[in-house]
């Protein structure tokens, strides 16, 4: 038994090497694209001058979820000013920001797929665990040999790692709209197309909101470890942090990504469960848009 | 003209369908097959005519539902032929059903099944809307129909702003803005509570009388069943056992099942008067007379009997001392004595609706028709004995039906003022003599 050895791992070495030689083409163009994304947003938010966009960031807070989201908001967040981890802050954010809508452009209809088709969510569930359950440092191998190095490998081992719950929350959302009314929309004519966007999206959306806060979340869990492969950021001080064994970085820049995670996981939160946060500005003008037009049914 | 007819329909799920159908018709038990596959539906077939509510009665596994919706091709029979307005619709396309749908079935749901993310009013124009009608059109389909089913004003709101009962008026008026001919309706009123759903029985069928839609109504219930069906399916393990009237169901059931079914149910909803009613034998005319009418009294031995005029229009009742004194007085005609009577039915009364009227005259319950005219009568006794009788056929009630509540004056009497006021009148003498 001892000398059996299938070289799995050597294999697949040799399929990378051959799809390197032969459709280098294709990962150039998305190096080029990619690094364009990242580099255009990670321009925008470390230009603006870091007030700016605090005031901004809180604003959605309050916008989505409440004014008390808002004051914390601009507390932690000026708190990271102070920290001098404002850059790698931003870059970090615009990583997970481009990743994760990356992530939800291709999860979202790959899930609908699974959801209206059985033989296509069985062909999609092994590879949905292969990606969640590969450790995620084994995609930065690959990725670097691909992309080379820096935040390009870092955002497509992103997106690869951030993308099931996408999937899955967005099948199981679909799947989960209750079948009676389905039948509703089979049942007064309505065709295909017009029972996934007037039933079975609508209906799925607190579900599929649950999946993106989930794409979001390991989106920015990955984003640290894309550190390894020199994508700029707080990943990046972790690691540096870890390898000079400096405790001072190292906190301060994973108090970073605590702050940012926090946020990002409080505003995609309230997206998908808009009615538990009725002091949000957009609950609130909803409000005042319903009162001024039973007002003016009365009159 | 049929307007659904369902020929042989089998509706089987599981892996080897085709061959369950086939052991079926060769006879064999649906139990026998379940490792092939389930049979929701044997061997369907019925007919609805136009205006008419059609209910399928079963209990939950009974297949109604799986039925109902092979009526309207959100499943296709196995085999079998599902004809609605004359189209095969297991033989057209996608489209073409679509099409049959939007244009000629609409359906209302056990759990209502309303879009929560839009407006009352946008779920009443739901149909319209599939349908490409313009929105100005619709919402105002829409308001008319909410209006119709008592919902006015309430358009803006959204579902879960309102309770059970009013979410499936909503249901109700998203399928009667649809406009179709036929209305699927799937224990449309089974998650509401008893006395909402009663109240929802009772606008359906008066809303019917208006619409005359052609309603196919699937229930568990059998007392809503007969409350609301012209015709009842009764089904059983996926077979149909019987097809009739509430009354044949009732009266006359196909088989144990049916009979234990209907053991249980609220025959004072079911059966109307006419079901019971009896000939009236206690009659005369206004132009008989007091003595006639005492003696035809003393016959029957009741205290009070029913006037009517030559035609038979009803006019009232008098009771024997009226009469006596009547007499005794000279009176010759009914006329001055005649008790009007509040309490009379008419034939489609039901049961439950001559107890209070039963319980307030002496008499049993007369029952007259449009033109005012007494057709028969509802003895108390007669009432009693059809709520208990489980072959309710009204024809096995006692045959006395003269209702003593107040005791008879005593036939000698009787006979004694006859005489007495026999020889007064012939003697032109006024009143009677002597203290009885």
């Amino acid at each position: 038994m001892e000398n059996i050895r299938i070289p799995v791992g050597a294999w697949v070495d040799t399929l990378f090497d051959w799809l390197k030689e032969n459709v280098s083409w294709f990962f150039d163009f998305v190096t080029f694209l990619f690094n364009f994304l990242i580099d255009t947003l990670t321009n925008v938010l470390v230009d603006l001058h870091p007030f700016v966009i605090i005031v901004l960031l809180a604003l959605i807070g309050w916008l989505l979820r409440s004014w008390q989201m808002a004051i914390g908001t601009l507390i932690t967040l000026f708190f990271i000013m102070t920290m001098d981890q404002w850059v790698p802050a931003m870059q970090t954010l615009a990583l997970v920001i481009i990743a994760a809508v990356i992530a939800i452009v291709i999860a979202v209809p790959v899930g609908i797929l699974a959801a209206r088709n059985d033989r296509a969510s069985s062909a999609i569930r092994p590879v949905l665990d292969f990606m969640q359950t590969m450790p995620s440092f084994v995609y930065l191998i690959p990725a670097v040999t691909f992309f080379g190095i820096g935040v390009v490998p870092g955002l497509v081992s992103t997106v690869i790692f951030a993308l099931p719950p996408g999937v899955r929350f967005t099948e199981l959302g679909i799947r989960g709209v209750d079948s009676e009314t389905v039948e509703a929309g089979q049942s007064f004519g309505a065709t295909p197309g017009q029972i996934l966007r007037g039933v079975q999206l609508p209906l799925a959306t607190p579900t599929i909101m649950a999946g993106i806060n989930q794409v979001i979340m390991l989106a920015l869990a990955m984003a640290v470890i894309a550190g390894f492969v020199g994508a700029d950021g707080l990943g990046k001080n972790v690691v540096e942090a870890v390898a000079t064994q400096n405790l001072p970085l190292g906190v301060e820049a994973g108090l970073g990504v605590v702050i940012i995670a926090v946020y990002l996981d409080r505003v995609t939160a309230a997206l998908g469960t808009a009615k538990d946060f009725p002091t949000s500005l957009v609950a609130m003008m909803r409000k005042r848009k319903a009162k001024t037009k039973a007002v003016a049914a009365q009159a | 003209m049929s307007v659904v007819k369902a020929s042989n329909v089998y509706k089987v799920f599981g892996k080897r369908q085709k061959e369950v159908v086939k052991r079926l018709e060769e006879g064999a038990d649906r139990d026998e097959l379940t490792k092939l596959g389930t049979a929701a539906v044997i061997d369907a077939s019925f007919e609805v005519e136009a205006g008419e509510i059609f209910v399928v009665m079963g209990l939950s596994g009974s297949g109604k539902s799986t039925l109902i919706r092979t009526l309207n091709g959100l499943w296709a029979p196995t085999t079998g032929s599902v004809e609605v307005l004359g189209t095969d619709i297991a033989k057209i396309d996608a489209a073409a059903l679509r099409k049959v749908r939007s244009e000629h079935v609409s359906m209302v749901f056990q759990h209502f099944a309303l879009l929560p993310h839009r407006t009352v009013r946008d779920n009443a124009s739901y149909a319209l809307e599939i349908r490409g009608t313009e929105k100005a059109k619709r919402d105002e389909v829409a308001d008319r129909w909410l209006k119709a089913v008592g919902l006015e004003g309430w358009g803006d709101k959204y579902p879960e702003q309102l309770s059970g009962g009013m979410q499936q008026r909503v249901g109700l008026a998203r399928a009667l803005a649809a406009e179709t001919d036929i209305l699927l309706m799937d224990e449309a009123f089974s998650a509401l509570d008893p006395l909402i759903r009663r109240e929802m029985q009772e606008q359906l069928v008066e809303l019917q009388g208006e619409l005359k839609k052609t309603i196919i109504f699937i229930t568990h219930d059998l007392n809503e069943a007969m409350f609301l069906g012209d015709r009842i399916a009764v089904m059983r393990n996926g077979r149909i056992v019987q097809v009739g009237t509430p009354e044949e169901i009732l009266t006359d059931p196909a088989n144990d099942y049916v009979a234990q079914f209907v053991h249980d149910v609220d025959r004072a909803r079911v059966l109307t008067a006419s079901n019971v009613m009896e000939k009236a034998r206690q009659v005369v005319t206004n132009q008989n007379g007091p003595r006639l009418a005492l003696r035809n009294m003393r016959e029957s031995s009741a205290s009070a009997i029913y006037v009517t005029d030559r035609h038979r229009k009803f006019l009232g009742v008098v009771s024997d001392r009226d009469c006596i004194d009547h007499l005794r007085n000279g009176g010759k005609t009914l006329d001055e004595i005649i008790q009007p009577m509040s309490t009379s039915a008419s034939p489609e009364d039901l049961l439950i609706e001559l107890f209070l009227p039963s319980s307030e005259t002496p008499l049993p319950v007369p029952v007259t028709n449009d033109e005012g005219h007494l057709v028969g009568v509802v003895p108390r006794a007669t009432l009693l004995a059809a709520l208990g009788n489980q072959n309710g056929d009204g024809e096995q009630t006692p045959d006395d039906d003269s209702l003593e509540w107040t005791a008879p004056v005593d036939t000698g009497l009787i006979d004694q003022i006859l005489a007495e006021t026999d020889d007064a009148s012939e003697a032109g003498a006024a009143s009677g003599r002597g203290d009885l």
